[in-house]
């Protein structure tokens, strides 16, 4: 049987205003994970019931790292844990990023806001001709960690660092180019990028978000809609938990 | 040597190993559940809504978390009973449980059709549900009014080969008189609460916090409602009742039995620890050690 990991916190650091970076010692989590998929934490809080998708950023062996955004008290509650705490932890869930269909192609990793995170084990993973292109509200993380993979544009809209605009403004004026394109990012992006990749005839793979409860495709809580009708719910939705978080951009309604 | 203990119960001629079961819409049709429960430890697995036909439900956002609860506008999306049939009952068949399987309907023709598609399958039991609050037409409308209650368990009693389980809605007025008229419609047992109907607006947003603006209230902070509520419906009529309603641990669930209760579901708290029906069930068999109750029926209305 599956349960949840009982995980030691080795190391938090805040990379942002409201970003933290969090390593987890994990039994078999990190060992079984692949970029694009998730984990759900538990917090302590008895008020709080339900447990916060977090995707995951990057694998080092046995150590899990997460990194976040405080949006609420949930993760406020992760954001003051200190190295030796524990923290229970359910995954890897969901289906990740298909890397096999990156071989040996032009490939773009666009990652927008708190939807960088699990571009960066992506990147890590990827062999071959890849670029990775950050988008940020102003201020800019982790984008030298992706430079330890691959090249990397990037874009505020404040334009107070690279391209003044969004990740498919850095795309345009840098004339990238792909055959393949990986994304994760806020529902406006992944809708731009959508379209983006449908007009430019590119195979292209978006991580979406929901409100979830459950995380492992039971509750019906976190679907999106589909252009065709799904053959397990046999109505023209997903869940975005168990059959995502990443789906062919073709085959999902933004 | 431990002494015996004895946690089978008994609904309507229905045996069950204990008296622990899933609550409706938490837990599918317990093919993702039973990768972290083993399905064989449950007095029964109640499945999600089925309908007579494919239902997509509301649009999203469904879930909001609140204070010790949470609000679900889901709105009953289930892949309707023939795929329930070849599918997941099939599925379900392969364990030592009992199968209980929830219907949902429009009008009294869809809970019918639904009863009469399932009468020589291989289920338990039905679970009638008049009493979600997240759909417009049926559902709910049956539930608020004694009459309609007792028309539409008579209707649906004439279909099922299986004995009925009404569930009832909190978001009544007297949970006594609405206990009595499934009873006089002919209801084998009843089970309770179903949610109580909220709504949360996101103030920085300002905006409701569910697409559905109002969803269903369900978590420990709904528990004391629902206990009583088991208590009145329990001592209203003669029916067995089946407890539920923000059942975390076994505590939980002994308390909905003293309090008139024969079996609980456990709903909510799946979501906070997928393998919580299991511990609650070990948890009641320590609770009777400690106490050296022998038979758990022992229990049932013994406050």
């Amino acid at each position: 049987m599956k349960q949840k990991e009982n995980c030691r916190v080795i190391e938090q650091e805040r990379i942002g205003r409201e970003i933290y970076s969090l390593w987890l010692e994990t039994d078999t989590i990190a060992k079984e994970a692949a970029p694009g998929q998730f984990v759900m934490l538990y917090g302590k809080e008895g008020s709080r019931l339900l447990p916060r998708p977090i995707s995951i950023c990057q694998t080092k062996g046995s150590a899990l790292r997460l990194a976040y955004r405080v949006v609420g008290s949930g993760t406020q509650e992760f954001s003051h844990l200190e190295p030796g705490h524990r923290l229970e932890t359910l995954g890897p869930l969901g289906q990740g990023f298909p890397l096999q269909e990156a071989q040996g192609k032009k490939t773009l990793l666009l990652g927008g806001g708190i939807g960088i995170p699990p571009m960066l084990e992506t990147a890590a993973r990827l062999e071959g001709d890849v670029t990775a292109v950050l988008g940020y509200r102003d201020e800019v993380f982790l984008k030298d960690e992706f430079e330890k993979f691959c090249p990397v544009a990037f874009a505020t809209e404040d334009g107070s660092g690279g391209v003044k605009g969004n990740v498919l403004d850095a795309v345009r004026e840098q004339g990238l180019q792909a055959d393949v394109i990986f994304a994760c990012g806020p529902a406006p992006m992944l809708r731009a990028i959508q379209a983006y990749a449908k007009e430019k005839r590119i195979l292209c793979w978006i991580s979406m978000e929901e409100r979830m409860a459950c995380g492992i495709g039971a509750c019906l809580g976190c679907v999106c809609d589909t252009v065709e009708e799904d053959p397990h719910l046999r109505v023209y939705r997903k869940r975005v938990c168990k059959d995502g978080p990443v789906f062919l951009s073709t085959e999902v309604e933004l | 040597m431990k002494p015996e203990i004895h946690m089978n119960v008994e609904i309507a001629g229905v045996e069950f190993k204990n008296p622990v079961m899933t609550a409706s819409g938490t837990f599918g049709s317990g093919a993702e559940y039973g990768e972290y429960v083993d399905l064989n430890r449950l007095g029964a697995v109640v499945t999600k809504g089925v309908a007579s036909v494919p239902w997509s439900g509301n649009p999203t956002p469904r879930i909001a978390e609140t204070y010790g609860g949470m609000l679900n506008a889901v709105g009953l999306q289930n892949p309707g009973v023939e795929t329930f049939c070849q599918r997941d009952l099939p599925f379900l068949k392969q364990y030592d449980t009992r199968v209980i399987v929830n219907v949902c309907g429009k009008t009294v023709e869809d809970y019918c059709q639904v009863a009469e598609r399932l009468a020589e399958e291989s289920v338990d039991m039905l679970e009638i549900n008049v009493s979600c609050p997240n759909v417009k037409e049926g559902g709910i409308a049956f539930g608020q009014d004694a009459k309609a209650l007792e028309e539409i368990t008579w209707q649906v009693k004439r279909y099922a080969k299986q004995p009925i389980i009404m569930k009832l809605s909190p978001n009544v007025a007297d949970i006594g008189e609405m206990a009595r008229a499934a009873e006089a419609g002919g209801a084998d047992a009843l089970s309770l609460i179903n949610t109580l109907t909220g709504m949360k607006i996101d103030v920085h947003k300002k905006a409701f916090a569910l697409a559905n603006r109002t969803g269903g209230l369900s978590g420990p902070a709904i528990k004391p409602v629902a206990v009583r509520m088991v208590y009145e419906a329990s001592h209203a009529v003669k029916l067995p009742v089946i407890g539920m309603g923000g059942i975390q641990n076994a505590e939980d669930a002994v308390e909905f039995l003293l309090a008139g209760a024969t079996a609980v579901s456990v709903g909510t708290a799946n979501f906070a620890n997928p393998c919580v029906t299991q511990e609650i069930v070990a948890g009641m068999e320590a609770y009777m050690e400690q106490y050296a109750i022998k038979d758990i029926r022992s229990l049932i209305g013994a406050v």
